[in-house]
């Protein structure tokens, strides 16, 4: 509006400062947020590790290798709840994975139009529902229902050579597998909600050039949707593991918590959460630091299983590269 | 007018005489175990109905409890275990017991209705070691003559978390079996030679029920409400109780209190003819010099109602009062030892 060409520009000046000025707040703002997870994870692993220091340092390698827990004599290794928690996260996925990927296709390829919300909802719901009450479900209905399963179990998988060993024991209904089962239900909706997300963004484009090549539904997905969304599915995958790795109080519930490592999945174990859940409250001294010392392990695990995941990754990229 | 003047005046009166009293009423607080949480919630409410103050109880373990009024920001602690004469001493702190409770057996054998079944303590410690593995077992047969024993695998069920429980149900196993004690020893959390854990006496309760042929400890109240069998003991005097109030008490009262210096004394396997074997209280822990006089006065005031009237309330709860000749003792260590 202004006539002088000169308050024109000096505007523009101003205006293009202000604008650089608010520019570099809101770099530091995004910077400050991103570092914030950075020192809570740092500020974490570090306190563990300074509170287990006692038996980390103490005890050194005999508390990764040994499976003695034994809170009078103050003898603790760590290998039997490191042992339950990788076993059962372990079934978790291997039961988790191939349901979630069939919901997730259904829905995106297959289901009728009026059948997607509906369901898609329903897995979120799923999501929604605190631990607790699938460790009482796990505890009260599932339990009993396994109790009565595992002899039919054990007579029929348990006589397969080998392999069978891991489905000999005793029915209690409780113990490794029934715990990963009660898991597999609780991640499959992170696991199904990223496939379904993902799968959605296959461009039509190529799915119907497929098609008109006459491909069927199956080879489509195997050849064209997978591919495409390997990285975000595998992420969702270990989304996942993440959530399976830390679980504490539906695990602790079903899992029969004995520090021992069996052959049969059909045996009681423990993980490392459910060990710190259980015991920290009356732990004091030695045992309490036995107890963080198992937190800093539950860092390390999972930070190895992340690692591996994305070495997993870049290896399958260059693949594909080559 | 003045009518209306007036009954202003006598609202403002009542508003200050309402707001000097609630000037006067003293919060307390303590924390720690768990065990007694239910109890003294019920104490602290009825106490406050009836003199206006408040004991706020935090159920938070009893190690966290020992912590807390070590750090002195609780007016009294509780805790499962006594503290020993020395860790008293150098915090200055007395301990005394406030309400006692029964561990019972619990087992699930189809056929065996609850209170038939008959253990002893070295019968008990071998299957909680894992020798004893039949429900046949000659061991058992010897004490149950007239009960049909199936041919059936044990199975053990223990406490998987911390608890005031385990630590006295494995102290009395340590005091009848030797081999216990060598292997496996006392606390509130020890090394299971055998069996699954179960989180909580709900936890075991739940397992007991629903695993056939399973055996594991409770207090009294939930074999009761969980409708479970529960076992007679043969005791120290060598004579087979029920568990129940008379047997709880008889422990209470037969244990050897007065050589117990500050009450450290576990009433497992109690002397007396009548005395259940496995019978456990928690402890009270308060500072012999309080920071705040006026506080500790309500606490012993508190607990003093809850030796008298809050009787029923515990018994209510299934647990025990302590024995009248206990509670003596007890008001005499407090004017000794207390500062009032």
């Amino acid at each position: 509006m202004s006539s002088n060409p000169a308050i024109a520009v000096s505007n523009v000046d101003q205006r293009s400062r202000r604008d650089a000025r608010r520019d570099a707040l809101f770099r530091r703002l995004l910077k400050a947020c991103a570092l914030l997870v950075l020192a809570a994870l740092l500020g974490a692993a570090l306190s563990t590790l300074w509170g287990g220091r006692e038996v980390l340092f103490g005890q050194g390698l005999h508390f990764l290798t040994s499976d003695a827990w034994n809170p009078v004599t103050g003898d603790y290794g760590a290998l039997a709840p490191v042992f339950g928690t990788l076993v059962t996260s372990l079934i978790a996925l291997l039961l988790a994975v191939p349901v979630s990927f069939g919901i997730a296709l259904f829905l995106t390829e297959i289901a009728p139009a009026w059948l997607r919300g509906p369901v898609s909802t329903a897995i979120e719901l799923l999501a929604s529902i605190p631990s607790i009450i699938y460790g009482m479900w796990g505890l009260f209905v599932f339990v009993p229902f396994m109790a009565r399963i595992e002899p039919a179990l054990s007579d029929t998988l348990g006589r397969i050579p080998l392999l069978g060993k891991l489905f000999q024991g005793p029915p209690l209904g409780l113990g490794l597998l029934t715990a990963g089962i009660v898991l597999a239900v609780m991640v499959l909706p992170f696991i199904c909600s990223v496939m379904r997300e993902v799968f959605q963004t296959v461009p039509v484009r190529l799915k119907e050039s497929a098609y008109a090549l006459g491909s069927t539904t199956w080879e489509v997905v195997w050849d064209i949707v997978l591919p495409y969304t390997r990285s975000a599915v595998i992420g969702g995958i270990f989304l996942g593991l993440g959530r399976a790795l830390g679980e504490t109080m539906a695990v602790t519930f079903v899992l029969g918590n004995a520090y021992s490592i069996t052959s049969s999945l059909l045996m009681p174990g423990t993980t490392i959460s459910s060990s710190i859940a259980n015991e920290f409250n009356e732990a004091v001294g030695t045992h309490r630091s036995a107890l963080i010392a198992l937190g800093f392990l539950l860092f390390v695990v999972t930070f190895v299983v992340l690692l591996i995941a994305r070495l997993m990754l870049r290896r399958l990229a260059r693949r594909e590269g080559a | 007018m003045t009518s209306n003047n007036k009954f202003r005046l006598l609202a403002l009166a009542a508003m200050l005489a309402l707001g000097t009293a609630a000037a006067h009423a003293t919060d307390i607080t303590g924390a720690g175990s768990s065990f007694v949480y239910p109890v003294i919630s019920k104490w602290s409410a009825a106490y406050a109905a009836k003199t206006g103050n408040h004991v706020n109880y935090q159920s938070i373990g009893s190690g966290g409890g020992i912590a807390q009024i070590k750090a002195g920001t609780v007016d009294f602690g509780a805790s499962d275990m006594p503290l020993d004469a020395a860790t008293l001493a150098k915090f200055g702190l007395g301990q005394f017991p406030d309400v006692i409770g029964g561990i019972v057996p619990a087992y699930h054998v189809a056929g065996i209705a609850p209170g038939k079944l008959v253990l002893d303590g070295p019968v008990l410690a071998k299957i909680f070691l894992g020798q004893i593995t039949s429900w046949s077992d000659p061991a058992i047969a010897a004490l149950n003559p007239d009960i049909a024993l199936p041919n059936a695998k044990i199975t053990v069920v223990h406490r998987s978390d911390g608890s005031g429980t385990t630590f006295n149900f494995s102290d009395y196993l340590s005091k009848v079996s030797p081999e216990w004690k060598a292997k496996v020893g006392e606390g509130t959390a020890v090394n299971w030679p055998t069996g699954i854990g179960g989180k909580g006496n709900e936890g075991v309760s739940a397992y007991v029920k629903q695993i056939p042929n399973s055996i594991g400890y409770v207090e009294y109240a939930y074999a009761l409400q969980n409708h479970i069998g529960y076992a007679r003991m043969k005791n120290a005097a060598g004579k087979v109780v029920q568990p129940n109030t008379a047997s709880f008490q008889a422990a209470a009262a037969t244990a050897d209190w007065a050589h117990a210096k500050n009450f450290d004394l576990l009433m497992t396997n109690a002397p007396g003819a009548d005395a259940w074997p496995i019978t456990a209280t928690s402890w009270v822990i308060m500072y012999r010099q309080p920071k705040h006089a006026a506080n500790a006065k309500v606490a012993f005031e508190f607990f003093r109602y809850a030796y008298t009237e809050g009787k029923s309330a515990a018994a209510a709860l299934d647990y025990v009062p302590l024995p009248d000749s206990l509670v003596k003792q007890i008001e005499g260590y407090w004017k000794t030892e207390f500062k009032q």
